[in-house]
């Protein structure tokens, strides 16, 4: 007789001493783990709703200002610095990890209309309502010294933007006609207008540094190479656009926030589609910022929310409001790509998560593994009904809520009306334009 | 191991030619020459094959770095079995889950990528998991006789004898012949045994120290017993009404909602107990909230006979008919009602896996089921008929006949002569349940209980997230926790508890069909039309009605115009291509 019976050694499996972690011996069997997808489901729903219970983007408020924010500038080396314009004509700048502001000047005469930093961030720049250019150290003055601009140019008429070259002493502003200036120089080394009177905003490409685009208020967006003594082209829409931002990874898109509640990505090659149309804003768009990563970008908006859309979704996926915060005139994401600045109306900069349900702080590799793995599930049950209900829920304040709810009732008899025409009109007169080419008049080159 | 041998026929077979015998001077350079050859001859052949097999790309650009890494290596000798270990087509077979997805035509850009991308994760997790077996500490009991011994002959105490003395203590007999005969459960990781006497005797004993934890009488009738998710916690099925004691045999609850209940089953990733009644009620209780989750009349009178299928949480229930029924708490019918046997059905048991249902009849058969396709695949003729039928998780099936407890091998597979274990005991069974991740066999019946020992019963290797024997109180907390945080809805069980993740390739027709059938009314159907009404005289009823007819059947209309511009452009295109073939008689056609 040849027998064997189970007999295990309990050694093998209950831990040595009561200081040593306890062990767990797998066997990855499926039969022995019976209702795989169930669970997995059930983990999800667990996983989502916990997401939206953990949901607090919300850190933390910086006032300061004596008026409505009006600009704001990242530093480009240093994570915890921010600058600040206001409408008063200060300028703050704040350090964000002790949420206090470390200095304040009083740059101009009534608003700061633009701001940006040097690529080096050892000054900056701001334009101001009483048409001066004015650069600043971004040191604070020692002690005694009088808080001075290191250079000061007098223009001929307001300027109301200002950006900065990425890698040269180069930079742009807007006003009545785009002026590219040398650092060195006082006045412009190339001006470039196009009938237009006057333009909101000037941007460079952060990849292809010699290209720039501006909104100008005759309801065009327009591209320059800085090399070339003429612009590149435009684009015509229906309404104005406020502002416009390149997208930091891909050198060709950039997006634009409109006047008419949407958020238009363009392929700089294309400009007679817009790629994406997002909507979602029930009032007019004021600002707009890519995340570094350059997938999803932020945007401000006169209805008092912030929303945060993926770079290809016509649906933001994400929107954060407070009872206080007023209309939001400036938005930026910080460069580490965990938060959102906002700067609003009533004279707040607050600080958002730009992950609503993220975990600040450093992570235990439990703890991350905990994370991936919920990820994972949340990402493969998303398309159930009764995970994407959790998931999408939002609350909306409620002007906000009957605003939408009006639009689409308005938007849903605009199509209607559309479809009708076209089906009682002869066969071919009334073309079908899609919800894209609705919004883009022309294209001017 | 068989590439092991292989390479060592073939270095034999190369000693058969005839070479001068080497001499330590005999360059070693040349030795190591020919090993390289030999090998790379292999590697040459082991690489066809695998583009035979067609394997992933990905995995093919993988295999070639190695491969460079390992030529030279430090002491100019090549590794004799380069690459990972292969792993068998069984245990690859044994992981994998679902069918390989077939690529759609046309898929492009980043569907595909992510498609081809996931493709590549599940098969490295398939590969991981199916290498990770060779890890498993614990192999399989076994019995074997030596020739002309049938293992069926031998008795259970030479069998405690030969083995060793900690599995030899397995094997012991509890004189209760008092208050029998007596009902058996196990907990879910085989630590703990519950007994259930007929005349009220409950006990619980942590079985392998043989400590008994609590002992009772409840002075009634107990019918079943049963272990709720731990040792903490147990239901007694007693004479009127169920009741839940704790391991220490304070009553805990008495649910008056659940009256003559016959049998209990604990399902333990829903936190559900069935029971079954008397009067033939099918009910459910949530034993995480206390709630009945169900509730249904199975109209079948008696039910004496229950078993549950542990990969679906389907009951089945046995009926004097010789129908088995299938459950599920979401339906007030039966799932599937079949046909079994020609006496009633005295007893169900359903594998692990989920694919086999054995059941016995009074007509004295024992009847092996597919429980996937609802077919009957073998049948066996037992003189005395079981009574008791109980299967492990390795796949032996106890059946019980009076006194009389026999163990069967294979019973599934292959037709099976005699059986494999055979054991008397001292009174008629009335439960059996195999322990739980040991090699024993609990048989309770009119005279107390028995542990026997049936080697290769229980799976060695168990999971120590899932059912750990040796789980500490602080590993039973947080077990006790996750599950209860990943408790299973009752709304999730069905026949395919793998439902849930596929496509739901309904159409929109579908369901829209269903949701009118759920409203009982078509939510999307077009409102009235209601002509607006108009001034100076405008909206009288004649204008009215004109202005209704209109619009009255536009949808008709315009289907009716478009099969008219159809068939028009059909008889068109007919008489087209006709004149091209026209033949002279064709003239006189109508």
């Amino acid at each position: 007789m040849k027998v064997k019976v189970l007999c295990r050694n309990p050694d093998d499996y209950v831990r040595e001493t009561t200081k040593d972690i306890q062990r767990v011996p797998r066997n990855y069997d499926p039969s022995l783990h019976p209702f795989e997808i169930p669970r997995e489901f059930t983990r999800a729903l667990n996983a989502t709703k916990l997401e939206r219970v953990f949901a607090k983007p919300f850190l933390a408020s910086l006032d300061g200002h004596r008026d409505g924010v009006n600009c704001m500038a990242k530093h480009p080396a240093s994570l915890s610095t921010l600058l600040s314009g206001s409408c008063d004509g200060e300028v703050k700048m704040w350090n964000l990890t002790k949420r206090e502001c470390t200095r304040t000047l009083q740059a101009h005469e009534g608003f700061v209309r633009g701001m940006c930093t040097r690529f080096c961030g050892t000054s900056f720049f701001t334009v101001g309502d009483d048409k001066t250019i004015k650069q600043w150290k971004m040191e604070a003055p020692s002690y005694g010294e009088e808080e001075e601009p290191l250079t000061t140019i007098l223009g001929k008429a307001v300027y109301t933007g200002i950006d900065h070259h990425w890698k040269e002493g180069i930079f742009a502003t807007c006003g009545q006609q785009v002026d590219i200036w040398d650092e060195q120089k006082s006045s412009p080394i190339r001006t470039f207008s196009w009938g237009v009177d006057s333009f909101n905003s000037v941007r460079f490409n952060p990849v292809e540094t010699h290209l720039l685009a501006s909104c100008a208020s005759d309801r065009s967006i327009v591209l320059y190479d800085m090399r070339e003594a003429t612009p590149l082209k435009k684009v015509i829409m229906k309404l104005r656009s406020n502002t416009l931002c390149w997208n930091p990874m891909e050198a060709f898109n950039f997006t634009c926030a409109n006047e008419d509640y949407n958020l238009y990505s363009f392929d700089m090659r294309r400009l007679d589609v817009p790629k994406v149309v997002h909507m979602d804003h029930v009032s007019a768009v004021l600002d707009l910022d890519y995340s570094p990563t350059g997938m999803e970008f932020v945007s401000a908006s006169f209805d008092k929310t912030v929303r945060i859309f993926p770079k290809d979704s016509g649906r933001s996926r994400e929107v954060y409001h407070t009872k206080r915060m007023q209309h939001v005139i400036c938005v930026k994401w910080s460069p580490d790509n965990k938060y959102i600045l906002t700067g609003s109306d009533e004279m707040n900069i607050r600080l958002w998560k730009a992950n609503a349900s993220e975990k600040l702080g450093v992570l235990s590799p439990r703890e991350k593994a905990a994370m991936n793995y919920n990820q994972k599930l949340k990402d493969k049950f998303q398309h159930h009904p009764q995970v994407r209900r959790i998931a999408r829920h939002r609350h909306l304040p409620k002007p906000v809520y009957s605003q939408s709810k009006e639009l689409r009732v308005m938007k849903e008899a605009r199509r209607r009306k559309e479809r009708n025409v076209h089906k009682h009109s002869k066969p071919g007169s009334v073309p079908l334009v899609t919800e894209k080419e609705k919004h883009v008049l022309t294209v001017v080159k | 191991m068989a590439a092991n041998e292989d390479t060592e026929l073939k270095l034999a077979h190369v000693g058969k030619k005839k070479i001068a015998p080497k001499r330590y001077w005999d360059s070693t350079e040349k030795r190591a020459t020919e090993d390289a050859e030999e090998g790379q001859k292999q590697e040459e052949h082991g690489e066809q094959k695998k583009n035979i097999k067609g394997e992933m790309p990905y995995l093919k650009r993988k295999k070639r770095k190695t491969e460079a890494g390992r030529k030279k290596g430090i002491s100019g000798k090549m590794d004799p079995f380069p690459g990972p270990a292969p792993v068998s087509e069984d245990k690859l077979k044994k992981f994998k889950r679902g069918e390989k997805g077939k690529m759609p035509q046309g898929t492009r850009g980043r569907l595909k990528d992510s498609l081809s991308g996931a493709e590549v994760a599940s098969n490295l997790a398939q590969n991981q998991a199916a290498r990770y077996d060779l890890l498993l500490p614990e192999d399989a009991g076994f019995l074997e006789g030596d020739e002309d011994e049938d293992t069926c002959t031998f008795l259970q105490e030479d069998i405690a004898d030969a083995v060793d003395i900690t599995s030899g203590a397995k094997y012991f007999n509890l004189t209760l012949s008092q208050f029998g005969p007596y009902r058996v459960d196990y907990t879910r990781n085989g630590r703990h045994l519950l007994l259930g006497g007929r005349r009220g005797h409950v006990a619980c004993i942590d079985w392998q120290s043989k400590q008994l934890k609590c002992e009772m009488n409840v002075m009634e009738t107990v019918n079943d017993v049963k272990w709720l998710h731990s040792e903490a916690m147990y239901a007694v099925a007693q004479k009127k009404w169920l009741y839940i004691y704790d391991s220490s045999g304070i009553e805990l609850h008495c649910i008056r909602k659940f009256n003559d209940v016959l049998r209990l089953q604990f399902l333990p990733y829903h936190f559900l107990l069935a029971t079954a009644s008397t009067t033939g009620f099918l009910q459910y209780l949530d034993v995480s909230v206390g709630k009945e989750v169900a509730a249904i009349c199975t109209k079948a009178g008696r039910l004496d006979v229950m078993a549950l299928n542990p990969q679906n949480a389907i009951i089945h229930l046995g009926h004097p008919t010789g129908t088995v029924t299938l459950w599920s708490p979401n339906q007030r019918e039966p799932l599937v009602k079949m046909l079994c046997h020609k006496g009633g059905v005295r007893s169900i048991a359903v594998d692990k896996t989920g694919t086999y249902m054995v059941t016995s009849g009074l007509d004295r058969k024992l009847k092996v089921f597919d429980v996937r396709t609802f077919q009957p695949l073998k049948s066996y003729f037992l003189p005395a008929g079981a009574s008791c039928l109980a299967l492990s998780q390795r796949g032996l099936l106890c059946a019980s006949t009076g006194d009389i407890v026999q163990v069967y091998k294979d019973v599934c597979s292959t037709p099976v002569k005699k059986p494999y274990m055979t054991h008397r005991v001292r009174g008629s069974v009335c439960g059996a349940q195999f322990c739980p991740f040991e090699d024993v066999l609990g048989v309770g019946h009119a005279e107390g209980f028995t542990s026997m020992l049936v080697p290769g019963a229980g799976e060695p290797n168990f999971d120590g997230l899932d059912a750990n024997p040796y789980r500490s109180v602080k590993q039973r907390q947080e077990w006790e926790v996750k599950a209860l945080l990943e408790k299973v809805q009752p709304e999730l069980i069905g026949l395919d508890p793998g439902q849930l993740g596929l496509v739901d390739r309904a159409t929109w027709e579908q369901r829209h069909q269903d949701k009118v059938q759920a409203l009982g009314f078509d939510p999307l159907a077009k409102a009235k039309f209601t002509p607006k009404f108009r001034t100076k005289g405008r909206s009288s009823s004649g204008k009215v009605q004109k202005r209704k007819k209109q619009v009255a059947h536009e949808d008709q209309r315009d289907q009716i115009r478009e099969t008219v511009e159809q068939l028009q452009k059909e008889t068109q295109k007919k008489i087209n291509t006709d004149q091209g073939q026209r033949s002279a008689l064709d003239r006189f056609r109508k």
